[in-house]
């Protein structure tokens, strides 16, 4: 198993998470991923890179840092972000019903492990 | 030591990474041993920092020691872990009502109601409180409530309290703040909130950037495409409507609430306040400011 598969792996056990996948921040292209049927790795690759990329510039506005982890919550899930370093982002998809504190615990070791 | 905390002491030693803490920390809790009850509720929570239930033992383990600051803390990291979470919802109501923050309150007695809806306390909590505020409104102070017992209660008649509650960060008005801005009733007026519109123009509020400029204009810039890249990923990813993106950064958090479909509120503090306590700082921003829109339109 490569380091990547691993990654995603440990991500993937967390209940209630659909899918996740490490993808290049830049632009948006899958590097490796392990999803749930009806999740569409490649939109949720260039979607969450976007939106990283948005709050990247918002952050630099704001005389800050880059995000450690970023956590947009939906009426029927959430889509969290680690960007990782590398220029890769580790993204996972998740149900209302997650358990987020440990898939953010998860993630943001797994994006340390990938420096 | 009675038989059921010797058996279960007996059990977590033999376990020490089994779940028997919870239940040993709340028989000791239930015996008024509260400094043993914490010892146990923070070495389980060491072990499993990402289980709600630890949270919420440690919240009502505090709340009977009198630290309802701390016991606010752990109740909303319980809420971050499960946010339908009835008895932390209780416990956060009870302390907003001892704040004197009844609208607060309210929400979290209704949240509870749509989490658990078998509990026949909530509705009656409801109505009592609802009552009261249709009533005289006594000061803060003056408001005594039973403090949660064996989970969270609701807010009971008033009883002889032994606690004093420093109101939730939000709960305090801040003298010096402009009146025409939706957060002059903050503590610390605009500092760190701020409504921009979907054209990324500032509607209210600053934003000091941590070298000490005015950041406000700059950041508001840039939150119109984060509110369109937020809705086209979560509607796209089959999400639904978004809520709020929590946004962890090493000098700050961060969390952004569209008060309504063309706005959003930017609440910034450092990390030392708790990332879920922030969330519920900018839930109760973006409700009053949801107001002033509604008031100015």
């Amino acid at each position: 198993m490569t380091p990547e598969a691993m990654v995603l792996d440990r991500v993937t056990r967390v209940p209630g998470v659909r899918g996740a996948l490490l993808a290049s921040a830049g632009d948006g292209l899958v590097v490796a991923e392990q999803l749930m049927d009806g999740v569409d790795g490649r939109a949720a690759a260039a979607l969450a890179g976007a939106l990283v990329g948005r709050l990247l510039r918002t952050t630099g506005a704001a005389g800050l840092e880059s995000p450690l982890f970023v956590h947009l919550r939906a009426e029927e899930g959430s889509l969290l972000a680690a960007p990782a370093p590398n220029d890769l982002v580790l993204v996972a998809v998740v149900g209302p019903d997650a358990n987020i504190g440990l898939a953010r615990l998860e993630m943001l070791d797994a994006a340390g492990r990938l420096g | 030591m009675s038989d059921e905390i010797r058996a279960l002491t007996a059990r977590l030693a033999d376990e020490p990474t089994s779940l028997a803490f919870l239940e040993l920390g709340e028989a000791l809790r239930r015996r008024g041993q509260y400094d043993a009850a914490a010892k146990v509720a923070r070495g389980g929570l060491s072990r499993y920092p990402g289980l709600a239930d630890a949270h919420d033992l440690v919240g009502r383990i505090l709340s009977d020691q009198g630290d309802l600051a701390g016991a606010f803390d752990a109740w909303a990291d319980a809420l971050r872990l499960d946010p339908m979470r009835s008895s932390a919802l209780k416990g956060l109501a009870f302390l907003y009502f001892r704040a004197g923050d009844v609208p607060a309150a309210l929400e979290h007695l209704a949240r509870a109601a749509e989490a658990d809806p078998d509990d026949a306390a909530i509705p009656a909590a409801i109505a009592r409180i609802e009552r009261q505020a249709a009533g005289k409104t006594p000061p803060p102070e003056a408001v005594h409530l039973t403090a949660p017992t064996v989970a969270p209660q609701v807010p009971s008649p008033p009883q002889p309290a032994t606690a004093v509650l420093t109101p939730p960060p939000a709960a305090i008005a801040a003298p010096g703040a402009p009146a025409d801005s939706p957060f002059s009733d903050f503590s610390d007026g605009e500092r760190g909130l701020l409504l921009a519109d979907a054209n990324g123009l500032r509607l209210g509020g600053t934003l000091t950037a941590p070298g000490g400029g005015e950041a406000g204009d700059r950041v508001a810039a840039e939150l119109g495409g984060v509110v369109r890249e937020a809705g086209r990923a979560s509607r796209l990813l089959g999400l639904g409507s978004w809520h709020s993106i929590a946004i962890e950064t090493p000098a700050a958090f961060l969390v952004l609430v569209p008060p309504s479909g063309d706005t959003v509120l930017l609440a910034s503090r450092e990390p030392s306040m708790p990332l879920a306590r922030l969330g519920l700082l900018a839930e109760r921003a973006a409700r009053v400011a949801r107001r002033w829109l509604e008031r100015g339109s």
